[in-house]
């Protein structure tokens, strides 16, 4: 029998985590939990946020989400502790670190790459 | 300079394709590791995970001596072979702690029963709570805690005979 190395993502016999599918009762609440869930990757379905992915750990983890935020806590500290535990990786938001610097940069550079590609057509008013 | 600018498209297309190849090229790592290596376990308590074996607390793993803390669940099917390498630990002296991830006590039990039980105790973690406190993603995991209570090591997936010596050594290092 061949082992996988990976970890496996069988399902368990548990339904979904209480407030994994249903929505807070409070509106607002609601809406900040669902702008957050939409930002945090899901760490099985890779290219899902934790909002779309069915994935059993998306579930808790929207389970935590919910339940932290109807305790007040802010969407911001919540991602700040699950980037503690996961690294920058979890969370959709690009950061301000080195590393992306290239993220934010490009648009300015391509921008002036464009600019010097079209110089020649660029008419600078230099008659009166 | 305008004779070799014609080029420079040319020169853009090779940069861009041999990116890409050697992008594709490299087999993907998509487990993704705790970032608590050298920090202490967080603060837990966890309900037994089965009768008549304790639960499991973040107290219990800063006894003194360096403990493996196994995450597993009965719905795991390569922690169904995992059980003999644990025994294996178990039987050089490992204290071995286990993690019920998303288990009912009595599909636990059957798990113990049918395939061994290398664990002193078991703590219930239904909403993955723990698991996602302690950040790991999926199971099995095993992490080597120190006498503190530190995380030590991360192995993620089950351990295979072939990890047992890093294990051992990486027990070795964490007293």
């Amino acid at each position: 029998m061949m082992i996988v190395s990976p970890p496996a993502f069988a399902d368990s016999n548990l339904p979904p985590a209480y407030w994994a599918n249903r929505q807070l009762p409070d509106s607002k609440k609601e809406a900040r939990a669902q702008a957050l869930m939409q930002e945090l990757r899901c760490l099985v379905c890779q290219g899902q946020s934790i909002a779309d992915s069915d994935a059993e750990l998306a579930g808790d983890m929207r389970d935590l989400v919910r339940r932290r935020i109807a305790a007040g806590e802010k969407p911001a500290d919540i991602r700040s502790w699950l980037v503690q535990r996961y690294g920058t990786w979890i969370s959709y938001k690009p950061t301000a670190e080195p590393a992306a610097w290239p993220l934010w940069l490009a648009p300015f550079a391509l921008l002036i790459v464009g600019a010097f590609l079209i110089r020649h057509r660029i008419r600078v008013k230099a008659r009166r | 300079m305008s004779r070799a600018i014609r080029f420079a498209p040319l020169a853009l297309l090779l940069v861009i394709v041999v990116a890409l190849v050697w992008r594709l090229a490299t087999p993907v790592d998509t487990n993704v590791p705790s970032k608590l290596d050298g920090k202490p376990v967080p603060a837990f308590t966890l309900a037994a995970g089965v009768p008549g074996k304790p639960g499991l607390s973040s107290s219990e793993l800063a006894t003194g001596r360096p403990r493996l803390v196994n995450i597993f669940a009965s719905w795991c099917v390569p922690c169904t072979a995992e059980v003999k390498i644990l025994q294996e630990l178990e039987r050089r002296g490992v204290a071995i702690d286990g993690i019920a991830i998303r288990d009912r006590p009595q599909d636990i039990a059957g798990f113990l029963a049918r395939n061994g039980d290398p664990y002193e105790r078991i703590g219930s973690d239904p909403r993955s709570q723990l698991q996602i406190a302690l950040g790991s993603s999926g199971v099995p995991e095993s992490f080597v805690v120190d006498g503190k209570g530190v995380i030590r090591y991360q192995h993620i997936g089950p351990i295979e005979p072939s990890d047992l010596p890093m294990i051992l050594t990486k027990l070795e290092q964490a007293k």
